[in-house]
């Protein structure tokens, strides 16, 4: 606790749209949707038929290519139908609710008087274990491998960021209960990382069985992968397990009531968002449920939504669904409209790490930033610039060369297995040559993945 | 506004797929980039984006050359009517410089520029701006007697062989500005030293002041003539011939400014390119054998084109090292080169462009004894975690 990890490097970039801390329970939305495209490498194989009655933790589909891996129903209701895309690729899961709220039961139990087995079959069983990621490669986790460690970001750095100590509020004892549960998984310790100034929940700062690791300094140091680095980087061979707040609080309340409840705390954010706040909804809720109404209207705009923060979130529909791990839902205006040599005038309102636009003069100033690219991709130019928005040890680009070239054994060298493409995301905003180092990024790690598996 | 929106649009069918100017689509899509920037959304990856794009970068380079340039504008005409003994206002100098410069600038831009569309519409790439530089780079770097038709050909050597046949800005080894003076350099060595910096064109019942020699600083000492050297004063403030743009110390110091405050030079190379210069200077000084040797190191810096190398050419980020501490390496370098080039080798009075070219040759090996090191060190890390689980 004594020791502060500051994070140097980074840039919070100044958004305009916080959510105010007030929490509102929005009606139950019409439709439920699973998206399988949220876990990255999962190929869904489908368990039940279109028109099933399914309960809240009733198994949806499960993957292929890791047969004990389920994905479950966050809500009781009628598996109605399957939304394919390009390829016939399954998009989403869609459930219609019923008034019944039913759930499957798992049984409640003590994690202490559990096996490390018994529980990772619960998780599994459950659809909870999807919840549980890994570095390398940042996927869902391997049951079957056994985590060096385990980590757990209580807090966020991200443009808008939810607050992770509002969300926890009220839902202390789910979290440490979801502690003891992941305390079991490893040998080694279960790390929560804090912020040294804004972190004040107890549920964090007291918590017990792990260990409190805290941090200061702008984004990215939220980010679970900048935080593992600094804590004990991951080196080849090894395999560290990380998630979310939200996911601890669901894995607590398996443990406690034996549901599987998916209520979540999602924070409706964004310069679009007329009252920004926070919402408790059903993982996989329909949006419209608490985005009706609340959308700023102006001609000529087209507002995006985006299901998690601007630099790593999905874009998706107005009517879209909020996604699996996601604990945010911006919304922010298209840069759709051509601007008269836009790159030319020294504008006020635009927002740059370069110091070329005046708007570096006013750093109090906050943004309402719209999607514009400015320009089209260009090879690397800049030099230097990278490094300072990676506050790891890790030449950035260096190592996105490297996955462009296909070096597999120069991605390992450059540090392919500690990096997630969220931790290039701020590398990914600041490129003059917009380059889309996240695609990059992941297209490394799959490489990689397949060449080790 | 509205207007130019809708002429773009209403041209825009002709350059697409179909249209009379099916082939000319990448030029028409650079001009109409530079004129708006276009209603592209970010698909994936970061939803918002950093309002900077190559096109403001280049251009604040472009704005960081201003000073330079037009003090380069000025001085040419300076030093003529100064050859000539006329005493004219200086806007007279001024007028003189620029109808002599102008030429040399829309000779480069043009040619380059054309070299550029045409790579770009057969590799069908969008046009990178890179050029934006390099062309206004060149006129500066080159003395203003410099036939048009040179320049021209220099011009395209240096982005067919320096830029396009590497795969176009972001791939090029070589500083394509430098590249074009080095054509000049040794493709017609006559055009390129002797008296050459001045532009005199004697008309009718002109003639040249008594004494006028013409040479540059370095020319001065390379012949050991020091008394002649101009006063250290009148090298920082560029009133000496030279070529276009390196005179004026001060000049290029405003310049730097501009690099750095915006953030678009780099500072790392600037400073180690000066240190190396003036690292080799005391050097020479404590093991000085002939007067050359023994001038105060700081001389180096205000002479020749060695501050307008260090801040313009020494930086650009594609050709020089692009490891943090690589550019400390490389910069320094570069400064000792320059030196070793001016002070001890009698065939070339000035040498921060062969130190500059010498060293982006070295730049990508530099890099990558950087990147070992850094690799080593995970290494280590790695061999430690190793120990500690044992």
């Amino acid at each position: 606790m004594s020791k502060v990890i500051k994070i140097k490097r980074g840039l919070n970039i100044p958004l305009i749209g916080d959510a105010e801390k007030i929490l509102q329970t929005p009606p139950r939305s019409a439709e439920y949707a699973i998206k399988p495209t949220d876990f990255h490498g999962l190929v869904p194989k489908m368990l039940v038929e279109e028109g099933t009655q399914v309960k809240a933790g009733s198994p949806l589909f499960f993957d292929k290519y890791n047969e004990d891996v389920v994905v479950t129903s966050p809500v009781s209701g009628t598996y109605t139908r399957l939304v394919r895309g390009a390829k016939r690729r399954i998009m989403e899961v869609r459930l219609v609710p019923d008034q019944e709220n039913a759930y499957i039961d798992f049984g409640a139990e003590s994690p202490t008087e559990q096996s490390r087995d018994q529980i990772i079959k619960k998780l599994l069983k459950s659809g909870l274990w999807p919840y549980i990621l890994q570095r390398p490669y940042s996927v869902i986790a391997n049951q079957n491998q056994k985590p060096r460690s385990i980590f757990i970001s209580a807090f966020s750095t991200v443009p808008v960021a939810p607050d992770m100590d509002f969300v926890v509020n009220g839902q202390e004892e789910m979290f440490q209960t979801g502690l003891d549960v992941l305390g079991r998984l490893t040998d080694d310790a279960v790390h929560l990382s804090i912020h040294a100034d804004e972190t004040t929940s107890k549920a964090y700062t007291e918590a017990k069985g792990v260990e409190i690791h805290s941090f200061r300094g702008p984004h990215p140091a939220g980010n679970i992968g900048i935080q593992i680095h600094h804590i004990e980087p991951i080196n080849k061979g090894e395999v560290v397990w990380y998630l979310g707040v939200q996911g601890v609080i669901a894995i607590g309340r398996l443990f406690a009531n034996g549901i599987y409840d998916a209520n979540k705390i999602v924070a409706h954010t964004g310069s679009e968002v007329l009252n920004p706040r926070y919402y408790r909804v059903l993982n996989g809720a329909n949006i419209t449920s608490f985005t009706e109404k609340n959308i700023r209207k102006e001609k000529d705009v087209t507002p995006r939504f985006i299901s998690g923060d601007v630099l790593s979130g999905e874009q998706i529909r107005p009517d879209g669904f909020i996604g699996f791990y996601d604990d945010q839902l911006t919304v922010i205006p298209e840069g759709d409209k051509p601007e008269l040599l836009g790159w030319l005038i020294p504008s006020l309102n635009k927002y740059s790490v370069s110091r070329t636009f005046f708007s570096f003069m006013m750093p109090w100033k906050q943004y309402r930033l719209n999607t514009n690219i400015r320009s089209g991709e260009r090879p690397f130019v800049i030099t230097g610039l990278y490094e300072k928005y990676l506050p790891m040890d890790i030449f950035p680009m260096q190592l996105i060369k490297s996955v462009m070239i296909n070096d597999i054994d120069m991605m390992e060298k450059l540090g392919i297995y500690e990096v997630a493409p969220e931790d290039f995301a701020l590398c990914e905003f600041v490129c003059p040559s917009k380059i889309e180092m996240q695609s990059i990024i992941r297209q490394g790690l799959d490489v990689m993945q397949k060449e080790f598996s | 506004m509205k207007a130019i929106h809708k002429l773009i649009e209403k041209t825009r069918p002709h350059f697409e797929k179909g249209g009379r100017f099916e082939k000319l689509n990448r030029t028409f899509d650079a001009f109409e980039t530079f004129l708006a920037v276009k209603g592209d959304v970010t698909k994936k990856g970061s939803h918002i984006r950093d309002a900077i794009d190559m096109k403001r970068t280049m251009f604040h380079v472009v704005i960081a050359m201003i000073p330079v340039l037009l003090f380069g504008m000025w001085n040419v005409g300076y030093q003529h009517y100064a050859a000539i003994g006329l005493e004219v206002d200086f806007m007279d100098q001024f007028v003189f410089g620029l109808l002599k410069v102008l030429p040399l600038i829309v000779i480069s831009y043009v040619s380059g520029l054309v070299v550029e569309f045409i790579f770009a519409t057969i590799r069908n790439h969008e046009v990178n701006e890179g050029f934006l530089v390099s062309g206004l780079l060149i006129p500066l770097i080159i003395p203003v007697t410099t036939p048009l038709w040179m320049v021209a050909v220099a011009t395209i050597f240096a982005v067919i062989i320096g830029k396009e046949v590497f795969g176009g800005t972001g791939m090029n080894v070589l500083n394509p500005a430098l590249l074009a003076r080095a054509f000049l350099f040794f493709a017609y060595p006559s055009y390129l030293s002797g008296e050459v910096w001045i532009y005199t064109g004697l008309q009718q019942g002109q003639q040249l002041v008594d004494g006028f020699s013409g040479a540059t600083p370095l020319a001065v000492l390379a012949t050991g003539d020091i008394q002649n050297l101009p006063s250290v004063f009148e090298m920082f403030l560029g009133t000496i011939p030279g070529s276009i743009g390196e005179t004026s110390t001060i000049a290029v110091l405003l310049g730097a400014l501009v690099l750095i405050a915006t953030g678009v030079g780099s500072f790392r190379i600037m400073i180690s390119v000066v240190a190396g210069g003036l690292f080799t200077g005391f050097l020479f000084n404590l093991f000085a054998v002939n007067p050359y040797m023994e001038i105060p190191p700081y001389y180096h810096l205000v002479m020749g084109g060695f501050a307008f190398g260090a801040v313009f050419m020494a930086t650009d980020p594609v050709t020089a090292t692009q490891t943090g501490s690589g550019k400390y390496i490389y910069g320094f370098l570069i400064g000792v080169i320059t030196l070793l080039i001016r002070v001890l080798n009698p065939a070339y009075p000035e040498g921060m462009m062969l130190a500059i070219l010498l060293m982006n040759v070295f730049a990508p090996l530099i890099d990558h004894y950087v990147v070992q090191a850094h690799i080593k060190k995970r290494l280590k890390r790695l061999q430690n975690a190793q120990v500690e689980t044992r």
